[in-house]
Formats: C-alpha cells, structure tokens, sequence
C-alpha cells in the first residue's frame, strides 16, 4: 500500500490513528479531578509534541542512517521560524507560503553549512556543526537584529506591510495566522460527561503534515537512498573501494534533515508568529539528540516517541509541586509523609530535568536501542510466555 | 601493453623510500603475484594504484587513462576493485544488501539520488544479487546480517561484491592472511573458479608461498622498494636474487 510493505503500513496506520485521536488519548482524566493534570490534550502541547515529532523524524535521517551526530540542527530550526515570521511580516498571515519559505530557506542554510562540516567525520563532524549554530545564534541574537529581532526576539507589528493581506484587523489588532481563512488557534471543545476534548485546528493542520513526513521517512529508510546511507555508517572504506562517493549522499541527508528541522521550525512560527534566538540554541540541539537517542535512534518511530516523552516530561511532570506531593501523601503519618516529600522533591517540578536524566542514563545502559527496543523485548516476552503455553500441553521432548 | 602501466613510480615516507622507481606491467587475462619480505613495499604499492596513496614521480595507466590524482571510488568505477586483508565489508547490513550496493554502485555510478523508490522493486538489481550469491554458495545466508558470519564467508562475500561489479582488475591484499589451513584452501578454490568461469585479471599480493604458486601466472619479486625480477613461476623458484632476498623469509 503507498509503496509501502505491510509491516511499514501498518506502523504508519498506527501513527495516523494516534494523531487523529490524539486528544482522546492524552486527556484520560476528568476535567474537574485531582489527575486532570496530567492531562496533556491541550493544543499548546499538543501542537509541540507533532511539530518535535517532526524535528526528530528528520534528525534522525542524519543521524540514525549515516550516524553522522549534528549537534546544530537547532540553528534549522530557528532560520524555519525566522523565515515563516518575515513571511507573516511580509506577504500574509496564510501559513501555507510560510512553511514552505521556511523549508527552503532552512534547506539552503544546511546546504552551506553541511557542505562544510562533511568535510570532517565523527567528532570533528559533531564539533563543527555545534560552532555554527551557536554563530547562528550570536548572530541572531545581537549583529542581525534588523533581522531577527535581537534579544526581543522577531514579532509580527501593526505597521507591517503584509502586501497579500491586511496589515490589522477590522478592530485594530495584529491578525493571527491561518490556514485560508482557518484560524490556527481555533478550537472546537467538546463535552462528554466530565471529560472535555479540545479539537485545535493548528494541531491538525501540524499533526497532518507530520504524518505525511514520517511517511516520506519511512520511503527514504526504505529506498536504495536510505540503504546507502546505512552503508556510509557501517563503512566507508568499502564504500569508496565500490565505488560511491559517500559525500553527495551525506550532503543530501543533511539537507534533507536540515529542510525537517525548518519545516518544524516553520510550523512553531505558524503556531505562535514569534520566532527568538534561543531556538537556535545548543541546548535546543541537544534537546533533539536526546529525543532521537531515546526513542531509539535509527528505528522508525522511535524519534517521535522521544520527543513525545521529553515534552511530556518538560510541561506536565514539571508541574508537579510539593503542594501536589503533599496532597498525594497526605495518607502517610505526618514525619513520614515530609520525609516521603523530600525525597521526591527534587526529582519533580523544576527537577524534572533530574528524572529525565536518570530515564535516559537507563535507557543508554540497558536499551541501546531506545524504548523502541524496550517495546520490543517487552513483545518478545510476552510471545515466548504465549508459545510456551502451547507447547506445555504438548509432549516435551527428551533432553 | 598491458592493462595496468606502472611506470618509475618513488615514493618516500620522510627518510624512508617505500618504493624507488617501480615499473611493473599487469596484462589482461593473467594472475599476477607481487610478493617480496616484509617491507618491500607491496602493500604501499597497492595504495598508490587504488589512489589512496599520490607517489612522489611516476605513472599509473589502467585501460589507457591515468588513474594518479583520482579518488578511490574513481578508480573503481574505472574498473578496478579491491579485497582487503581483512575483509572490509558493510557489517551492519544483511549479506544480500551487501551486494546489491556493488549493484547499485555499478548501475548509477558513484551518486545518484533515488530516495523514494523501494530498493524491493529493483528487480534487476535484486537478480544480480541473488545471482551472484548462488555463485558464491552464500544464498542461503541472504538475510544474515554480516558482523555474525564466519571469517571466511566474510571473504567469501567479499569477493562477491567485487565480482558482481563485473571488475576489469580485481586487487587482492594478502586474501588468505591469518586463515587456518582448510579455509586456505578454500580461497585458493574459490579463486581458481573466479579465474576459469570468469577470466578476470587479478593482481594478487600474497605472503603464502603455497597461494601463490598455484594461482600465479606471473610473479614480481619486490624488495626494498624495487622490482628485483619479474617472470614466469618455474623461473622464480630457483631465481638466485630471490633467494637472496628472502633469506631466512621462507623456502622458496
């Protein structure tokens, strides 16, 4: 189906039926109960958790086949967003020419950058790309302020020109992106019993494009192309003696990663039509490196998997306070529940990154392959629990 | 003339001179031995005619064009392809991607950029491969993933990626080094074959005496950075310059 073999279809199945009814899913709890907040279907979330989806998919073309470790990939991210920014500024607040803009502009950046850092391998390779995004970066943040917006950062104003729309609204507001008309942050709530869903346009419009880049994902891992790149990985001396230039193949999984991450960065913009310097930050590029490591870098789902689990983790394990605690542990006699709190403390909340870090330490050790490995061996388990049921009523055989 | 020209290559390593005005002549549709002791300079010889190593002065022609200057994957696309010492295979991939990449690399030449087609639906390619699996009695290993097989299937699959380049000259750095006696054997069979059904020119490095002799058609003795004779087997055994220069190396 789609070109696709059964077992890839299947996953893509998957994927599209958890974003459809993504809202279902992440708001499990009653709106009014004291686990209404680990409820994670608000927009705002949700629309992060697709659009890092996206960062991640294509991070992880880079580095999950060629093994080739970007740590910049951050500073695609943000040229995206400046991009779309200016093209709201500019042209109109459609999003349609924004993300487009911003995945060409983004692509031509890691076409100059990636034509220079392939020169080097391995940590040179990682070394290299981490310098230019933090230029990137200073240079957003202070030289090009014309440009960027400095420390402010870029924001949409009333007197821009907006040659293809209107430079304010009927009362004198600074419109908000749209898709043709279609609001980006318009949302359709609907009420069943306790529980409320919030349906937001942005985040379909986010969700969709995220479902049709995973799936041109799962094309590229499959094609002679992604089969090339696993080659460069396992070795490149027997790469050049057969023949092929690994370069151009490099170059172009840059590119290509590189046009992800500001189709990603493209999207926040159209989200929220203000881009800052911090995107382009080295801490944003680690951010991805993590997710992909996470999830299981390599494997098709997995770096969407991990940028869901480390954006869960940074907006609603965060919240958790010591007044949270306290009420979780208010059944505890008094000495023992602040002993209890204490402990605790400090791994949620603002000590969250904590936590994160314990998960990914374990993963790194026990699942080299990330939790898509975890799911797997979990899988395997459970089917030899199953064949050994069927085969106990059987005959052992002598041993 | 032959297919390989190499015309009063030098090379210098700092102080050291690795080769010294090495002429040497492959011709088409033969086996060529290079051996010589330890430090005679093969293996830096090799380098230069697969462009991983410039010499200081001197040519190289393959087919009538230079090969000096060129990148590896130049000169195997030229038609020139290597086995190494120890096999240099892509062991994260399976043994039936292992070679339709020679495939690919054959057909599209060193880039091209196919990234949304499904390397299932390359039917001719996927024939090739299989093709060249049987002839290696390796078909049945197709979805293995290398880094588990036995050294010698490695070579085994080795030399299958190069043949089904279909390679003009076919380089071999020590093929059988650090093998036991049986798997030896193997090689030296399997080597045999390749020349009898296939009549590919090769330009064998070899340390083995045993290998050499019985796959060798021409031998060049190298020692110290220059060709000492250069002649059929039988006149080599006995040669006075050889024994001189393997002395205490190995019978010869």
């Amino acid at each position: 189906m789609l070109g696709l073999e059964k077992k890839d279809f299947r996953l893509l199945l998957i994927v599209i039926g958890l974003t459809l009814f993504a809202p279902f899913i992440l708001n499990p709890f009653p709106a009014g109960s004291e686990l209404a907040q680990f409820n994670a279907g608000y927009p705002d979330l949700m629309q992060r958790f697709v659009i890092f989806g996206i960062f991640a998919i294509g991070f992880n073309i880079l580095f999950g086949l060629t093994g080739y470790l970007s740590f910049g990939h951050a500073a695609f991210l943000g040229v995206g967003s400046y991009s779309a920014v200016w093209m709201f500024k500019l042209l109109s607040m459609n999003v349609l020419p924004a993300i487009i803009l911003s995945v060409i502009i983004s692509g031509l950046f890691a076409l100059v950058i990636g034509f220079v850092s392939l020169r080097r391998s391995g940590i040179y390779f990682s070394i290299l790309t981490l310098a230019f995004a933090q230029m990137s970066f200073a240079l957003a943040y202070s030289v090009l302020t014309p440009i960027t917006g400095g420390e402010t950062g870029l924001q949409l104003a009333l007197d821009d020109p907006r040659v293809l729309g209107a430079a304010q609204t009927a009362s004198g507001n600074i419109p908000v992106p749209a898709l043709f008309g279609l609001e980006m942050r318009s949302s359709y709530e609907m009420s069943v019993g306790a529980w409320t869903f919030t349906f937001n346009a942005g985040y379909y419009l986010a969700a969709l494009i995220m479902v049709l880049s995973f799936y041109l994902a799962i094309r590229i891992f499959r094609s002679p192309f992604g089969m090339m790149l696993r080659a460069i990985k396992s070795n490149q001396t027997r790469m050049s003696y057969t023949g092929l230039n690994a370069r151009p193949y490099t170059l172009a999984a840059f590119v290509i990663s590189g046009m992800y991450a500001g189709l990603a960065g493209g999207l926040m913009a159209s989200m929220d039509p203000l881009a800052g310097a911090e995107r382009m930050q080295w801490t944003a590029s680690g951010e991805v490196v993590l997710m992909t490591i996470l999830g299981g870098a390599g494997t098709l789902i997995g770096p969407v998997l991990g940028a869901g689990m480390i954006k869960y983790f940074e907006n609603i394990f965060s919240k958790i306070n010591s007044q949270i605690l306290h009420d979780w542990f208010g059944f505890l006699p008094d000495g023992l529940e602040d002993f209890v709190v204490t402990l605790i403390y400090p791994f949620v909340g603002k000590g969250w990154h904590l936590t994160l870090g314990i998960v990914f330490m374990l993963v790194v050790i026990f699942l080299p392959g990330g939790l898509v490995q975890g799911g797997q061996k979990i899988a395997a388990a459970f089917r030899r629990k199953k064949s050994e049921k069927a085969s106990s009523g059987a005959t052992k055989p002598a041993e | 003339m032959g297919i390989l020209e190499v015309k009063g290559i030098n090379k210098r390593f700092g102080g050291l001179q690795a080769l010294g005005d090495v002429n040497l002549s492959v011709e088409e549709n033969t086996v060529h031995a290079i051996i010589g002791p330890n430090g005679a300079g093969k293996s830096t010889l090799l380098n230069v005619l697969v462009g991983k190593l410039i010499p200081d002065s001197g040519s190289v022609m393959f087919d009538g064009q230079s090969v000096l200057g060129r990148k590896p994957h130049e000169i195997n696309q030229m038609g020139i392809s290597r086995v190494f010492q120890t096999p240099e295979i892509f062991s994260d991939l399976t043994v039936f991607e292992n070679v339709m990449i020679p495939c690919f690399a054959k057909r599209d030449g060193a880039f091209r950029m196919h990234a949304i087609s499904s390397v299932m639906s390359e039917k001719g390619i996927r024939a090739q491969a299989e093709e060249i699996l049987a002839d290696v009695n390796m078909l049945e290993k197709r979805d293995v993933v290398t880094s588990s097989l036995s050294r010698g299937d490695k070579r085994r699959l080795e030399m299958a990626m190069c043949l089904v380049q279909d390679p003009k000259l076919l380089l071999l750095d020590e093929p059988t080094a650090g093998m036991a006696r049986a798997d030896t054997e193997n090689t030296i069979n399997l080597l045999k074959e390749i020349r009898t059904k296939r009549g590919i020119t090769m330009a064998i490095i070899e340390h083995d005496m045993n290998v050499v002799f019985s796959l060798a058609e021409r031998i060049t003795v190298l020692a110290q950075g220059t060709p000492l004779v250069e002649d059929i087997p039988e006149n080599i055994k006995g040669h006075p310059k050889v024994r001189e220069a393997y002395l205490g190396e190995a019978q010869v």
